[in-house]
């Protein structure tokens, strides 16, 4: 709630005495025939305009307000500059073929801008990624929601968050050197670089959003509704399942639906570990290139400001900001909508 | 009391069956929690066991190298820890500032609405879009101002990447101080900055220094902005000022991880041991702070 | 304390012994030992805190579910202790029912509300038959019968309770409970659910908590007036409010405190 006192000028209120009591000055003992003393009558004091002050008020509003504006001027910025180069790229490249041709290969000749690879290979990593998160992370929440005693959470909870605080260089170190070897073991045909590996390490990357955010919708679960469930003779099992799970459902879809843009948007991990080959397949034994992927590596060779391949960062660039700003809305639409019936 | 044979409230054996189901549902649902801490511990044995070797002296003192016993991470640490510096400049305020003026000054309003659905927005964006946003407003656009592939141009674009997350922390924080102190202080004739100067912010701070140590350690383990800014992946000197070139931890981790001999993955290693080490104090810090000036209102 | 009988036909549907309940160190409920009659309707009454809701909710090993909470006693139910180790405190719930003071609907279906208790224990017959004979003892049949697929939460708070008594009906408990059935609803409402209640007795147990004396003065046969946790005096309805024994009960139903 916001009061403001700084609407007109403020009169600054009796000066003398009292003030300098309140200000922990000391008042003066000794009679001042020109100085009141506290039993007078109150007498008008020093008027304050409140015109100096309300102005820096006003200004200190206005400073804070562009502070507030500059996450504004971000988003703008973003949308502004993607379009600005994608624009360029478009010229030379007709927007269809962008969305549906099937080979990318700009760094070569001859050159071909179909995205369909990347978008594929983010697709991909993304799947194996939510077929690791999804039933571990609802498990975990489901576990920290319902079963788990109050000590056990206290300790697999925090771990859990460290598992997201983790930076994705070290995934991607870890799917490389350990994981792909392991699985190379046990797969054969499987490649040094591969899908599979880049979306194990993902996965886990991004189960701890699952487990806390559809543990947030499960705590939300008001306990009547299990009480009710209990009543009427049933074991924990089934108001887990039966009651609280599919009561917390939106908010669990909320956490599917970030986890998986989560992904998508993820890029050291993939680029360690999937490689670097733009390849159209579903098969995560393969190297395949995601969207985030190839922005990197155009930023890590040396091209030319203007060319064609300079904007076709961009124009990835610029598919990537939708597809993930579209999931993110769609997302944070379904945690509204659990929030709205039980907050 | 009641015969064994005429019980009537023991488990009957429908409840039987719906009770072992009900153990292996709770064991299934442990497992996969115990799975990703599981994970974990390999993940972080592994490093230890690669890296643990490699943390010489030399490592801390030496720049990168063709041969892997001479290397070390003195320019990338250096980078990294002026990175810091800078988005802790730049991000703090701002995104204090910017915390204030939502809860303080625009509360409830649409203005408030608009730029708090931006901010959830900007949240979720992918990090890199945030690289191709620095790479053409500060490296190209700015470039006279930022010096281009430099220091401060990475570290703008990394505080407009953390500044959401400062914000939201900054406006739990605040939101948290009671409002019976705002009135007092309205009460006795206090402007709006003066009470949240003097009565807001030092009530609030705690739980902003913890959101913005969160926010600088998600900083600190950003790889591709700054890869897209140019943060370059061979450099040999340690930033001299912001408008210097500059690399940092997580490029240089990214570098040697890429190369196929092992002893580079084992640099790798030992790189990250001494990233985890200072997100790991950052966190700690994070934690005590929050522990120490917890208020019970 | 000595137990506290009312004269009544038959053994009672539920009796008990010495019952204590300890939250920590606190004994909200102090050695209560009494008997519930069999088709009749048992209030429990008292200013708020005296354990009302603690001592009903033994009564189906609610209890069980609060975490610091510990019961000393005997609750008996057909001939077992419903504390007994052996006993299984779901088979409890589904033999004895309860329903509370907030309506807590499912946000399901009318219909899958109904058919939630059947369908986990195991049905006996047919679901549909089954709903529709819970909803029509419940007296709300013939407003939803042709809503059964909407969703419960677009009833209004009346039908919502009743709805949840259809709930607890559908697994044929031999005892309700009712833990401030008509507390949150309108005058209306809880005159249509006390007019159930009334006749719900004739084919249930029923013991029911309110804090509103002229509810219990209405709607039930024996009073038990609880003080502080203990059973301060329990007899048949018109005895307490007319002439009780104690000084406390007579203070408490002339509103004189409480």
């Amino acid at each position: 709630m916001t009061i403001d006192p700084t609407s007109r000028p403020v009169d600054v209120g009796p000066g003398g005495p009292a003030r300098d009591a309140a200000e922990g000055r000391d008042v003066a003992t000794t009679a001042d025939p020109a100085r009141p003393v506290a039993g007078d009558p109150p007498q008008p004091g020093p008027r304050l305009t409140g015109a100096g002050r309300a102005l820096k008020e006003r200004a200190i509003g206005a400073a804070l307000a562009l502070a507030g504006a500059v996450s504004i001027l971000t988003t703008v910025g973003i949308v502004v500059v993607l379009v600005w180069e994608s624009v360029g790229f478009f010229r030379h490249v007709p927007v269809l073929d962008f969305l549906t041709g099937t080979e990318w290969t700009p760094l070569f000749q001859p050159q071909r801008f179909g995205v369909l690879p990347l978008l594929v290979g983010s697709v991909l990593i993304a799947l194996v990624a939510s077929l690791i998160a999804v039933p571990l992370g609802l498990g975990a929440a489901i576990y920290l929601s319902e079963y788990s005693p109050r000590n056990v959470r206290d300790v697999l909870k925090p771990i859990l968050e460290i598992l997201a605080g983790i930076p994705t260089v070290v995934y991607g170190y870890f799917a490389l050197t350990f994981v792909t070897p392991v699985l190379r073991h046990m797969i054969p045909g499987l490649g040094i670089f591969n899908a599979l590996s880049a979306g194990i390490v993902v996965g886990i990357m991004i189960l701890p959003l699952i487990a806390s955010l559809s543990e947030d919708a499960m705590a939300a679960v008001p306990r009547e509704l299990r009480q009710g469930a209990y009543a009427l003779g049933s074991t924990k099992l089934e108001v887990a399942t039966r009651v609280v799970t599919p009561a917390a459902l939106s908010g669990i879809v909320a956490s599917f639906i970030l986890a998986v843009s989560r992904a998508i948007g993820e890029t050291m991990a993939v680029v360690l570990a999937a490689g670097m080959t733009p390849q159209l397949t579903f098969d995560p034994r393969e190297s395949v290139q995601t969207m985030t992927a190839y922005i990197v590596q155009v930023s890590l060779g040396d091209t030319p400001f203007g060319s064609i391949e300079y904007q076709s960062i961009f124009a990835v660039g610029l598919l990537l900001f939708m597809v993930t700003l579209v999931m993110n809305i769609f997302g944070r639409w379904f945690l509204n909508r659990y929030r709205e019936v039980y907050a | 009391m009641s015969d064994p044979s005429e019980r009537l409230l023991t488990t009957p054996p429908g409840l039987v069956r719906r009770r072992r189901w009900g153990r292996a549902f709770e064991l299934v649902c442990l497992g996969t929690t115990v799975v990703g801490v599981v994970f974990l511990a390999i993940m972080l044995v592994d490093i230890l066991i690669d890296g643990a070797g490699w943390l010489t002296a030399t490592f801390f003192t030496e720049s990168p190298s063709r041969f892997p016993s001479r290397a070390g991470i003195k320019p990338a640490l250096a980078g990294t820890l002026w990175l810091m510096g800078l988005v802790a400049l730049i991000a703090f305020p701002l995104g204090v500032a910017a915390a204030v003026y939502l809860e303080e000054y625009a509360s409830r309003s649409w203005v408030q609405a608009v730029i708090q659905t931006n901010i959830a927005n900007l949240a979720g964006v992918p990090s890199i879009v945030y690289g191709i946003l620095g790479l053409a407003v500060f490296v190209r656009w700015m470039f006279v101002l930022t010096g281009g592939r430099s220091v401060l141009s990475g570290a703008l674009t990394i505080s407009l990447l953390v500044l959401p997350v400062i914000i939201i922390a900054g406006q739990e924080a605040i939101r948290a101080v009671p409002s019976s102190i705002r009135e007092a202080s309205y009460g006795l004739g206090a402007t709006r900055w003066q009470t949240v100067r003097h009565h807001v912010l030092p009530n609030a701070l705690p739980g902003i220094m913890t959101g913005t140590i969160l926010a600088l350690s998600r900083a600190i383990g950003e790889t591709a902005p700054l890869i897209m800014m140019g943060a370059l992946t061979f450099i040999a000197f340690v930033p001299d000022g912001p408008r210097d070139a500059f690399t940092v931890l997580p490029i240089q981790i990214f570098n040697w991880a890429s190369r196929p001999q092992d002893e580079f993955r084992n640099l790798a290693a030992a790189a990250i041991i001494v990233l985890l080490v200072l997100l790991l104090s950052m966190n700690a810090l994070a934690i005590w702070l929050r522990n120490k000036y917890r208020k019970e209102w | 304390m000595p137990t506290i009988k009312v004269t009544a036909e038959g053994t009672p549907a539920l009796e008990t012994r010495d019952l204590s309940v300890f939250y920590g160190d606190n004994e909200a409920v102090k050695s209560i030992s009494m008997e519930v009659p069999k088709n009749k309707i048992v209030a429990l009454i008292g200013p708020s805190g005296c354990g009302k809701s603690t001592l009903i909710r033994c009564f189906n090993r609610m209890n069980d579910l609060v975490p610091n909470a510990r019961v000393e006693g005997q609750v008996i139910f057909r001939g077992e202790n419903l504390y007994a180790n052996h006993v299984d405190p779901v088979e409890v719930r589904r033999r004895i029912g309860m329903v509370f003071q907030k309506p807590n609907p499912f946000p399901k279906s009318i219909y899958d509300n109904v058919a939630f208790g059947p369908r986990i224990n195991g049905v006996d017959g047919d679901l549909d038959e089954i709903v529709e004979r819970s909803l029509m003892q419940a007296a709300l049949w013939e407003e939803v019968k042709d809503r059964l697929e909407v969703s419960a939460l677009e009833l209004s708070g009346g039908q919502q309770q009743r709805l949840c008594i259809a709930r607890a009906l559908a697994v044929t408990p031999e005892v309700l409970l009712m833990d401030e059935p008509a507390s949150a609803l309108d005058p209306i409402a809880t005159s249509k659910i006390e007019e159930l209640i009334q006749e719900l007795v004739k084919n249930y147990t029923i013991v029911i908590v309110t804090h509103n004396m002229q509810q219990a003065a209405r709607v039930s046969d024996y009073t038990a007036y609880l003080y502080l946790g203990e059973l301060m005096e329990y007899d048949e309805t018109d005895k307490i409010f007319t002439a009780p024994s104690e000084r406390s009960t007579e203070d408490y139903v002339t509103g004189r405190f409480g």
